[in-house]
């Protein structure tokens, strides 16, 4: 048995774990001991992954991690308690741009060509990733009423919107096509961030939980993207996790406010007409 | 990357996503917010591709200094995303002893 054998099997362990986590979450008695299950789960992970034998620069990393320990426990202990959801979407942005940040190390140190099946993931990884972040943030400042918690829309929107998102898949194309195209490759990243924005604009501050529970389904498959990319099962099996509970959140969510997600996604755009968001 | 790799990750993906929807569908309405929180938390096992990415490179490159970015990043959002959701259990548990007393 290898040392990656091991590390593979720890990461399986520490899934089992984050499972449990998550089904002891869902009941009132057992939450807190799921939320210490899936602890657990995240410890064991990162010891297994510090202790693959290709891991050189410990120095950064203790670095790193002391830095963003401090800023995450700072905000954590500082946050009141009635603003807990704007707190959950700051942090959700910052898995997204771990994972877009994670993929663009990837295409920078990458040796030798890319599968085709690689390019593809590491691509959605950046895409899906950016826009995470900055979906999380403009919902941070409209649950926080940094900007209008109405709906802001402008003419043309939807065609502008959809116009990205074509624009994105053709220069996905072009860079999967060629590698070489780091240009194209930088400008996605920069189309990925300017969605998050405008897909979270029209939505009204009422409607915001929601967002941030669907964007947590999103940094979830971004993450599930990043392990396809780096090819290591715990990213796979945890992303996937946490991208299906967390679209089945949002979609429990919505029942409960009698609403379709399609209604709060769309529904400053009249398209479905139902009591429109009243922008709180 | 072979296709019997692929193959195999595809098939981790689509079961993993039936227990992630199969293990929440009875969470009562108090836990949603919670729930939510702690898989935020879960998310930041983004870390783990971080750690990959600044530890691999030998030396310190453009790809060890993105990591490094990741690392911070993804941190936060492990570090803080436990804290707030135990924040979070712990006032719940104190409103529910209330109610009963």
């Amino acid at each position: 048995m290898s040392i990656v054998n091991i590390i593979d099997f720890v990461y399986l362990i520490s899934a089992v774990l984050f499972m449990l986590g998550i089904k002891n979450l869902s009941s009132p008695a057992t939450a807190k001991l799921g939320n210490k299950l899936s602890m657990a789960g995240m410890l064991v992970a990162i010891a297994a992954t510090l202790a693959s034998p290709d891991m050189f620069g410990y120095t950064m990393i203790i670095i790193a991690i002391a830095i963003g320990a401090a800023i995450g426990g700072y905000a954590a202990v500082k946050v009141e308690m009635t603003s807990m959801p704007e707190m959950v979407a700051l942090f959700n942005g910052c898995g997204g741009a771990a994972s877009a940040l994670v993929a663009m190390a990837e295409f920078n140190g990458h040796t030798g060509a890319f599968a085709n099946f690689t390019m593809i993931t590491l691509l959605l990884s950046v895409i899906i990733g950016g826009l995470t972040f900055t979906g999380s943030i403009i919902a941070y400042t409209k649950l926080q009423g940094i900007i209008s918690t109405r709906p802001i829309t402008y003419p043309f929107q939807q065609v502008v919107n959809a116009g990205i998102v074509l624009l994105t898949i053709f220069l996905a194309y072009l860079v999967f096509q060629n590698p070489a195209n780091t240009l194209a490759f930088y400008f996605i990243i920069l189309l990925a961030l300017g969605l998050g924005v405008l897909a979270v604009i029209p939505i009204g501050g009422a409607d915001m939980p929601v967002i941030v529970s669907l964007l947590n389904s999103y940094s979830g498959l971004a993450v599930s993207m990043t392990g396809f990319a780096l090819n290591n099962n715990a990213l796979i099996i945890v992303g996937s996790l946490v991208g299906a509970s967390g679209l089945f959140l949002t979609k429990i969510m919505c029942d409960a406010m009698n609403r379709s997600l399609a209604n709060v996604l769309f529904g400053a755009f009249g398209a479905v007409d139902d009591s429109v968001a009243d922008g709180g | 990357m072979d296709t019997g790799t692929i193959i195999i990750g595809l098939t981790i993906f689509v079961l993993a996503c039936f227990a992630g929807a199969e293990l929440i569908s009875k969470v009562p309405q108090t836990l949603h917010t919670p729930l939510m929180s702690a898989s935020n938390a879960i998310s930041g096992v983004a870390i783990l591709g971080a750690l990959i990415a600044t530890g691999r490179p030998e030396s310190i490159d453009a790809e060890s200094m993105l990591g490094f970015c990741a690392v911070v990043f993804a941190t936060v959002n492990v570090v803080g995303g436990y804290m707030v959701t135990d924040r979070m259990l712990q006032m719940f548990k104190k409103k529910k002893r209330k109610k009963k007393e």
